[in-house]
């Protein structure tokens, strides 16, 4: 990026910013043009990269079976107007049965089946064979906590309770990990306006 | 006897203005950037794994990297990318590169510029880029059987058939190893469909908010190795021995996982303190809102 | 009008589902077509998204509505992109490339660095050890905050191990029993949009 867009691009991060004060009307622009630069953009990539190569080009090549997803697609943008809507129904009716359909074999088989073959599965040798077994524990804990047909009472009630202690050390696994994406997020914008906007540190 | 009245610096505190820890979050941002202390990275065994996958590869060996990221988590997932990238170019890798984010052509597009400077490689006969597509589960079946049906061209709009590296690529079957870096469900899209129904070899690199959910994968050997976060692509980039931003940001991080540690102890001490924190109780009423 | 779609979506469904048993070329060809078309489709949704969002912010300018001024900062940037990137394309070297990297990319960014601040915050004021449970889970979140990161390892050795093996563990036995829920709750639905049971795809009749 050049002088100039560099110093925008700052300006834009420290708009952002303000809103840890409060908000603020440079926030407020912000944000509105984030919405509708990232909305044009969406818009700019489809076109070119989707619709351009996949419909346009082969029409003008002599294939004519993309006019089927391009009907389909204009039977879409029919949900602006109200009259139209009704009609929008055979195109989303075709996509949506599309990922139904992609959906049942692919969790059967990878989230189903390959993960209940894992669970198993014999035993670590040595040592790790205790790790094995609180896997296994673990596994048919949370697994009982999460079958609400069944009162939790009794033995039924404890082994419950053995699946709240596995998941809660999972959530709290999965706490500090969102602790640290969220850093990397701020030390990211930190390191441009210290590096690349203000020169402080060197460059890359 | 007489309720014990509770401490007025726990009170005080119970009651500290937001707008001062977001203070200490910034310093404890900006103060390892400004005075780096370089403390040292260990790559963890997930990482490794990840690593010597790609470096088992032989030279010449196709790869598929589907990089799928926006601006908003390009903090994790770029540095990750330019360190894989040119990790797989020092190989003699061929990486064939694509995204599922509308908004990721942009990002991708610059670490490809970054990472081919740094290893001397050149579009179209070292790597190529097909560009963007939509509809994520259908894109990922689709490459199973045909690229060339989901992308006729590469992101520059030069036809496949063009490109002689493309010659004979054409699905799954063609690439001995997958690569997603993901920010999102495109990660178990790839799992569930070129990792377990096309049986490919994958590796996974992920946000850290996600890494946690991968492990199950990990274990059935689903996936090979998963790089997780900026932690994950700083340890990449150690076993790489190359600095990028993700090592650079490594010593903020550790600050600020210390400061808010440290601040979750201090609420609940302070909470302690004002009576709030009894066993099995609420002590909600008792604690301060702040500003 | 209803039944036409649900008997699309039935047919469609149950064609991709037989796909993936019938190895033939010719069958994967088929899908392959199909799944294009779906691409295709699923671009002009998010097209459809942008539109929407450009009548609406439209209205608020026509109406002036309260922050009407912002509305036309929001229609302004998305003609100028549009236009721009259907024109000229979105590759290094064209405007709207020039525009993102300026503009979209660092606004994007910060929009989600900001949570490092409110997650601070948040910590500090709502997270309580109130009783066994939440013990358990503030305790692994601060060993897992420590031990990840370079100074954990600095203070003590024994801090990756202890944070790898709660990753590998209790982390993984939870997630996978997750998974599990997850899966079921997934075919479940599929099945029930296959069979025209739920039908809230199709909006109101």
């Amino acid at each position: 990026m050049s002088g100039i867009e560099t110093w925008i691009a700052a300006a834009l991060t420290l708009c952002v910013f303000s809103f840890l004060y409060r908000d603020n009307p440079l926030y407020r622009f912000a944000e509105h043009l984030f919405v509708g630069s990232a909305a044009g953009y969406l818009l700019a990539v489809q076109f070119q990269n989707v619709i351009k190569p996949n419909v346009i080009q082969k029409i003008a090549g002599g294939d004519f079976l993309p006019f089927i997803p391009l009907a389909m697609g204009i039977l879409v943008l029919g949900r602006l107007w109200d009259k139209a809507t009704p009609a929008s129904r055979w195109a989303i009716a075709f996509y949506v049965g599309i990922y139904s359909g992609i959906a049942i074999p692919a969790y059967l088989q990878a989230q189903i089946f390959a993960q209940l073959a894992d669970a198993v599965k014999p035993f670590e040798p040595g040592w790790h064979a205790i790790n094995s077994v609180l896997v296994l524990l673990g596994f048919l804990s949370v697994v009982t906590y999460f079958f609400f047909s069944a009162p939790h009472r009794g033995a039924n009630g404890a082994v419950a309770r053995v699946g709240i202690w596995f998941l809660m050390v999972a959530f709290g696994a999965s706490f500090g990990y969102t602790v640290m994406a969220r850093a990397s997020l701020l030390i990211d914008r930190v390191l441009f306006l210290l590096r690349d906007a203000l020169h402080v540190l060197p460059a890359a | 006897m007489a309720a014990k009245r509770p401490s007025g610096w726990a009170v005080r505190l119970m009651a500290l203005d937001r707008r001062v820890i977001f203070v200490l979050i910034f310093l404890a941002t900006a103060l390892p950037l400004l005075f780096p202390v370089n403390l040292p990275i260990t790559a963890s065994p997930r990482v490794k794994a990840a690593f010597d996958t790609v470096d088992r590869l032989p030279a010449g060996t196709y790869v598929l990297m589907s990089l799928d990221y926006e601006p908003d988590i390009k903090a994790e997932l770029q540095p990750m990318s330019i360190a894989v990238l040119r990790h797989c170019f020092r190989k003699g890798l061929k990486p064939i590169v694509l995204t599922l984010y509308p908004a990721a052509p942009g990002l991708i597009e610059r670490a490809l510029a970054i990472a081919s400077e740094a290893e001397g490689k050149k579009r179209n006969e070292d790597f190529v880029f097909l560009g963007y597509k939509s509809g994520s589960q259908s894109v990922i079946l689709g490459l199973g059987e045909s690229i060339r049906t989901m992308f006729p061209r590469d992101f520059w709009g030069t036809p496949l058939d063009d490109i002689p590296m493309m010659k004979g690529k054409n699905s799954y079957a063609d690439f001995p190893l997958v690569i997603n870096l993901s920010g999102s469900a495109i990660a178990d899209y790839y799992i569930r469909i070129a990792a377990t129904r096309y049986q490919r070899p994958m590796v996974l690199g992920a946000t850290a908010v996600m890494a946690t959910d991968y492990y199950p994968y990990l274990s059935s050997k689903q996936i090979l190795g998963l790089i997780g976060g900026m932690k994950g692509a700083a340890e990449y980039e150690r076993l790489m021995d190359i600095t990028g931003d993700a090592r650079r940001g490594m010593d903020a991080q550790s600050l600020i996982h210390v400061t808010i540690a440290l601040l979750v102890i201090l609420g609940n001490v302070a909470l302690f303190f004002t009576g709030g924190l009894k066993p099995g109780g609420s002590g909600g009423a008792r604690e301060g809102t702040g500003r | 009008m209803r039944n036409g779609p649900l008997v699309i979506t039935f047919l469609v469904a149950t064609s991709l589902v037989a796909m993936f048993f019938i190895p033939h070329h010719k069958v994967q060809e088929g899908q392959s077509v199909l799944l294009n078309w779906a691409n295709v489709v699923y671009a002009f949704a998010l097209i459809l998204g942008s539109l929407t969002l450009w009548v609406s912010h439209q209205k608020k300018v026509l109406a002036r509505a309260e922050g009407w001024p912002y509305s036309v900062v929001t229609l302004a940037a998305l003609s100028f992109v549009t236009v721009a990137g259907t024109v000229q394309g979105v590759e290094e070297g064209t405007l709207v490339n020039r525009y993102y990297n300026m503009v979209n990319s660092p606004l994007a960014s910060t929009m989600f660095a900001l949570l490092a601040f409110f997650i601070a915050s948040a910590a500090f004021r709502a997270f309580r050890a109130r009783n066994a449970e939440a013990t358990l889970l503030l305790g692994t979140a601060i060993v897992m905050m420590i031990g990840r990161v370079s100074v954990g390892e600095f203070l003590w050795s024994g801090f990756p191990p202890v944070t790898e093996w709660l990753l590998d563990v209790p982390n993984l036995a939870a997630k996978r029993a997750i998974a599990l829920g997850i899966g079921l709750g997934a075919i479940s639905t599929a099945l029930k949009i296959i069979l025209g049971i739920d039908r809230t795809y199709l909006g109101r009749s």
